[in-house]
């Protein structure tokens, strides 16, 4: 990994990261969920509504033994229709602003001028994923019934929709048409759990390390190593223990996670400290 | 590392004496998101405020001084949960339903009262054409109606097989049994016609008025196919009786979605992203209220006009549920927050 790549890495992250100050003056940063995440959650919300919508139908099978047809296809027709529109809408009402779904992935729906989030914009960005979902199969379903209408008609429609359908791919904020309309945004809401401090610990038994042993990373990989020890995998902490003593030229004289920990609440402390003097070393390729 | 070295702030300490706060805000927070600001004792509630704002200036803190990212990550979590709830939904979901059928639904209605003009000259101007087109030449009406969609209800029909289509005959084509299916149908389809019609809005407003230009047009054909054979009056007891709320309906939908249309062309002193937001909530609330028309006017399609032939009955329900809706949106009232 270059110096090059690192910071590429760190503009790309950064560049999800949305500026949303409280009334308090705290920038909460919040990042915007990728389009990835926003797939895995339509999806999730649309195999739970077809399950209920079975579930509904077994149900009403088993209570009047045997459905006529047409109450089977009323239920499915009417049932469809109003717990698409009232799925979405009602669980983006409540106080999480997720559905289900989304709950899975960790996102949420917030508005985008930092104020409350208005049951209208959710009822607005809701409605519009009627079109966006519909309209491409509309386009194919019209192409198929009508014989005068030729390939490249359909063709055309089917790519003008999906231009409409795929929005959130070609802006940088991820708005679906939806979302534009509402004024919302979708953004990362998931849980980290506190772990518990490990860089405050016992003393004993920790290795000391001189300035210039410490002098040669920065952030980035500080807490890279972080993860690498809460990770606690013995194999990804051979390899990092064995990178680190190669680097400052230590011999392989003790347990690897000894060696980790102690490195690491040193390094730890010492970058601490240039922060509060002001200094932040991003990685170890930026300058002291 | 040895003592002396230490600074005489550390990270750890910082931690170690602010981190009972998170926690109790963390639980806080658990709670009101399982059962509700109900469940929280006045005590919590006053808590509340208070730890929000240690969590966050914890956050601030930590942001400036420690490098742990579990650390981190864990408070910039809570701060977001924490802001969200404190500074989000303040109403029960009883009172925003109680609040919209009372107050917004009619208010968004009306701040749209010269889209709702527009389109319902545009619906009229199709019908219009239409109706002069093809009663000048019936030919013209294979142009505009579908040949699934009219079901032999064409010019070359006799009077009597028109007369059964309108519910007075014997024969109604074989369909009683399913009037539940029928209105669901209906209901389903006017809708999704009714969302599409708001939603192409975004696209400056020209799919819409092409929609609804066309859901004129059908109209216009059937009435001069019907009125040339001397049904005419028949057949508008036939429309009128759910044709008021439907249509009305339909063109607020194209209202709500033309409103849109206006905003991104016409952005005025805002910028084109926040005018689309601005009319998109205005919208969004005229499209909820259309909904719910579309299934009043999917019960008096599937079962009221069914079930009620004396055209002059179908007239008067029509016509009662049309003074019904403009007194509903447009009589102003007291408390408005227009």
């Amino acid at each position: 990994m270059t110096a090059a790549t690192n910071t590429r890495m760190r503009n790309a992250s950064a560049k999800k990261v949305r500026e949303f100050v409280t009334p308090e003056g705290v920038d909460l940063q919040l990042r915007i969920a990728s389009s990835g995440l926003r797939l895995g959650a339509l999806i999730v919300d649309l195999l739970v509504i077809t399950v209920t919508l079975f579930v509904f139908n077994l149900l009403v099978d088993w209570i009047s033994h045997a459905t006529p047809r047409d109450i089977a296809f009323m239920i499915w027709m009417l049932g469809a229709f109003v717990l698409r529109t009232f799925w979405f809408i009602g669980f983006e009402l409540g106080s999480r602003a997720a559905t289900p779904g989304k709950r899975l992935m960790g996102i949420r729906v917030v508005a985008r001028n930092g104020g409350r989030l208005t049951a209208d914009a959710v009822v607005a960005r809701n409605l519009i994923r009627e079109l966006e979902l519909f309209l491409p199969l509309m386009m194919l379903g019209v192409g198929a019934a009508e014989d005068m209408v030729s390939g490249w008609t359909v063709l055309a429609g089917v790519i003008w929709s999906l231009t409409l359908s795929l929005f959130l791919l070609f802006n940088r904020d991820r708005m679906r048409m939806g979302d534009l309309i509402a004024g919302t945004w979708v953004v990362m809401a998931q849980r980290a759990k506190l772990d518990s401090d490990i860089a405050t610990a016992d003393e004993a038994g920790a290795m000391q390390f001189s300035d210039a042993e410490l002098s040669v990373y920065g952030i980035f990989e500080l807490q890279e190593l972080e993860r690498i020890l809460r990770g606690r995998d013995p194999r990804a902490m051979r390899e990092v223990a064995d990178t680190i003593r190669a680097k400052i030229g230590r011999p392989v004289a003790e347990e690897d996670d000894v060696f980790l920990l102690s490195y690491y609440r040193q390094l730890k402390a010492r970058l601490e400290r240039g922060l509060l003097f002001g200094k932040r070393r991003e990685d170890k390729y930026a300058s002291e | 590392m040895s003592a002396p070295e230490l600074p005489s702030f550390s990270t750890g300490r910082f931690r170690a004496e602010r981190e009972a706060d998170w926690i109790a805000f963390d639980l806080l927070l658990t709670k009101l998101e399982k059962r509700g600001a109900k469940a929280l004792t006045s005590d919590e509630l006053l808590q509340l405020p208070i730890l929000y704002r240690a969590t966050l200036s914890s956050l601030s803190i930590a942001r400036a001084t420690s490098l742990d990212k579990a650390l981190l990550d864990h408070l910039e979590a809570l701060s977001i949960r924490g802001y969200f709830l404190v500074y989000g939904v303040r109403e029960t979901r009883w009172s925003r339903i109680r609040r919209f059928v009372l107050y917004d639904w009619p208010a968004a209605v009306r701040a749209v009262w010269k889209e709702t003009l527009i389109i319902s000259l545009v619906i009229i101007l199709g019908a219009l054409t239409s109706w002069s087109l093809v009663a000048h030449n019936p030919e013209w009406y294979y142009n505009f109606v579908d040949e699934s969609m009219s079901g032999g209800r064409d010019p070359r029909a006799t009077v009597e097989f028109l007369r059964s289509t309108l519910g007075h005959g014997k024969d109604g084509g074989g369909e009683e049994s399913g009037l539940h299916v029928f209105a669901t149908f209906l209901f389903t389809h006017n809708s999704r016609v009714s969302i599409m019609s708001f939603a192409l809005g975004f696209a400056f407003g020209v799919p819409t008025m092409m929609l609804e230009y066309y859901q004129g047009i059908g109209l216009g054909a059937m009435l001069a196919v019907f009125s040339s054979k001397g049904l005419g009056l028949d057949f508008g007891g036939w429309l009128f009786i759910h044709g008021t709320t439907e249509l009305f309906a339909a063109a607020l939908s194209g209202a709500a979605g033309l409103r849109i249309g206006a905003a991104v062309v016409f952005p005025g002193a805002r910028s084109r992203l926040e005018a689309a937001a601005d009319a998109g909530k205005t919208a969004g609330k005229v499209m909820v209220g259309v909904i719910l028309m579309l299934l009043v006017a999917g019960l008096l399609e599937g079962f009221g006009r069914q079930l009620i032939t004396d055209t002059m009955l179908r007239y008067g329900i029509g016509t009662v549920m049309l003074l019904f809706w403009l007194g509903y949106y447009y009589i102003p009232r007291r408390g408005d927050v227009a």
